[in-house]
């Protein structure tokens, strides 16, 4: 008895681990590349769900099945976060580019009280209901104690688009560019390495990262609205942070670690101190662990 | 007058300023086809800074850098992005090392070809003809030029883990995989054994012959410089005090009370 509710809470970890996964690899990605906590990371995640939510409206009425139109709808968002996060960089962080370290923080602060209010105005700040389109399937029967089929869903996703992004960067001719940049910014350029094509790449391929989250956070938890980029955001902050940030195995390591803690503290201690176990761990880690799990401490140049 | 049409570089009153220090005051030089020519002067005299200057690290205050890449119209290339100024056909490696350390050594010479190949994520995934085709091709270059600097036995290895001399053969390479025309070296020979620098010595001439580039290097081992060079410009305080071949530097007063006679490198 005991031990399956463990089981079934290590399992509802996984899930919201992954999720907490994809959308830190967005500030990982590009804190390695540009060494910036994009703070409006969260609100792109939020467009990706508000993007899905109204493409799927709008195709339920047409009448095609739930997983089709799941499946455009986070195309669609998809494009759409991708773009937003191309321009984001575009306008609030690449004009200071050359400016302290602070501007460009407090410019992602600024990008992201704007974006959510943005959203707000343009939509709406209620809690709007976000259709299930992820039929329950008859396989999954057995199971659904523990996982259902939308958490497959989301499991079985995330999996593949982890692997998907370790090839790409492991691999392709952009990849390698990244890590270049990542490792020797200046010296990337000498080689060639159109660098600021490098960081629209990176902001384009996270902001798509954080989108698929959205999508499948939304199909999770039926509802959506304007304000759900902050915690999910600052959740997968923790979660980057506590892998290792610049860190991509890092940073899966550390939603998982972080999703497991949350839903293992709930589960046993109390529900209402769900965050306090997220960032109680994040407090934790950083005494004892100041560079994160995977994280290398920084060397000090002789 | 005749050679004219071989230039490849021109630099032309070049100044660069740092708040109010003048660290190059007005300097000349040029490089033609076919030449290995090396910048020299005492530590501090702006060597460094010239190199930053004409590869697009610094932005100049004043002068003109004006390269003929071969087939095109010369271009100032002031103020230039440091990538676009690779692409045109320029590359250099760093007087510190600075290979990338967390790729392995053939990683290190591919991405020199990233400048030269065009595949895009689609390419990649579709696994397009031209795709696989610049894969083959950029692997094959890549072994080649390790093949050159005697390093392909260690194409795996992670750069981080070489001996030190073999490092800087990897740069050069790194620097040879974006095909310049010119080639700039800052200090190839600092931290090497006798050994190692008359090896470093003839694979600079072999690079030449092999490359079809021109070298332009900055280098304290005067034993390297008066073997390889085939003209001399020599820097003090920002400024240019002397041209020449190997044997008229050497003769040249100015030079001896400023540099040779001030203090003796090996």
């Amino acid at each position: 008895m005991d031990s399956e509710y463990f089981f079934e809470l290590l399992c509802g970890g996984l899930v919201k681990g992954s999720i907490y996964a994809l959308i830190a690899l967005g500030y990982t990605m590009v804190y390695g590349i540009i060494q910036l906590i994009n703070f409006a990371h969260g609100e792109i995640y939020m467009i990706g769900a508000f993007v899905a939510f109204i493409v799927s409206g709008v195709l339920t009425l047409t009448g095609y099945g739930g997983p089709t139109v799941l499946l455009l709808a986070a195309v669609i968002a998809i494009i759409y976060a991708a773009a937003y996060g191309y321009t984001l960089e575009k306008i609030a962080y690449r004009p200071l580019r050359a400016a302290p370290r602070l501007s460009p923080l407090i410019s992602a602060i600024g990008a992201s009280i704007f974006l959510t209010n943005y959203v707000q105005l343009a939509q709406t700040p209620d809690f709007l209901p976000f259709p299930e389109l992820i039929t329950d399937f008859d396989f999954m029967e057995p199971f659904s104690r523990y996982v259902s089929s939308v958490d497959l869903v989301i499991l079985v996703v995330t999996t593949l688009t982890m692997i998907a992004l370790t090839v790409l960067i492991k691999y392709t001719r952009v990849g390698k560019a990244m890590r270049a940049t990542q490792q020797d910014a200046v010296m990337a350029r000498l080689v060639g390495i159109n660098v600021d094509r490098v960081i629209s790449a990176t902001f384009i391929i996270g902001s798509a990262l954080a989108a698929i989250a959205g999508v499948l956070i939304a199909s999770r938890t039926g509802q959506i609205n304007s304000a759900i980029g902050f915690m999910a955001g600052i959740k997968a902050f923790t979660a980057a942070v506590l892998g290792g940030i610049g860190n991509i195995p890092g940073a899966v390591l550390g939603g998982l670690v972080l999703g497991i803690a949350e839903t293992l503290g709930a589960g046993y201690i109390s529900s209402a101190y769900e965050d306090v176990f997220a960032f109680g761990l994040l407090v934790l880690i950083l005494v004892l662990r100041p560079a994160g799990l995977l994280g290398k401490a920084v060397k000090q140049k002789v | 007058m005749v050679m004219e049409s071989n230039k490849l570089l021109e630099v032309t009153g070049l100044t660069m300023d740092f708040g109010g220090l003048r660290a190059i005051d007005q300097v000349d030089f040029s490089i033609s086809a076919g030449e290995i020519v090396a910048l020299i002067g005492p530590n501090g005299a702006g060597k460094t800074t010239v190199f930053n200057c004409i590869t697009g690290i610094y932005e100049p205050t004043a002068g003109d850098v004006v390269i003929h890449a071969p087939g095109l119209a010369p271009r100032r290339i002031n103020g230039m992005r440091a990538n676009r100024i690779t692409s045109l056909g320029m590359a250099r490696t760093f007087q510190n090392i600075r290979l990338f350390p967390a790729m392995t050594v053939l990683e290190n010479i591919m991405i020199g070809r990233h400048c030269r190949t065009s595949t895009t994520i689609l390419d990649a995934i579709l696994r397009t003809r031209k795709s696989v085709r610049e894969r083959h091709e950029t692997i094959e270059e890549s072994y080649r030029l390790l093949a050159k600097v005697g390093l392909a036995e260690v194409a795996n290895e992670f750069s981080a883990n070489l001996a030190y001399g073999a490092q800087r053969r990897l740069e050069i390479a790194r620097a040879l995989a974006t095909a310049p025309f010119l080639l700039l070296l800052d200090e190839p020979a600092a931290g090497m054994n006798p050994q190692e620098t008359r090896e470093l010595d003839e694979l600079i001439v072999r690079i030449r012959a092999d490359e079809q580039v021109a070298i332009l290097l900055i280098e304290h081992d005067m034993k390297l410089v008066m073997n390889i060079s085939d003209r001399i410009y020599v820097m003090e305080y920002g400024k240019g005090i002397a041209q020449g071949t190997p044997r008229e530097i050497k003769e040249n007063p100015r030079v001896i009370e400023a540099y040779l006679g001030e203090e003796v490198h090996a």
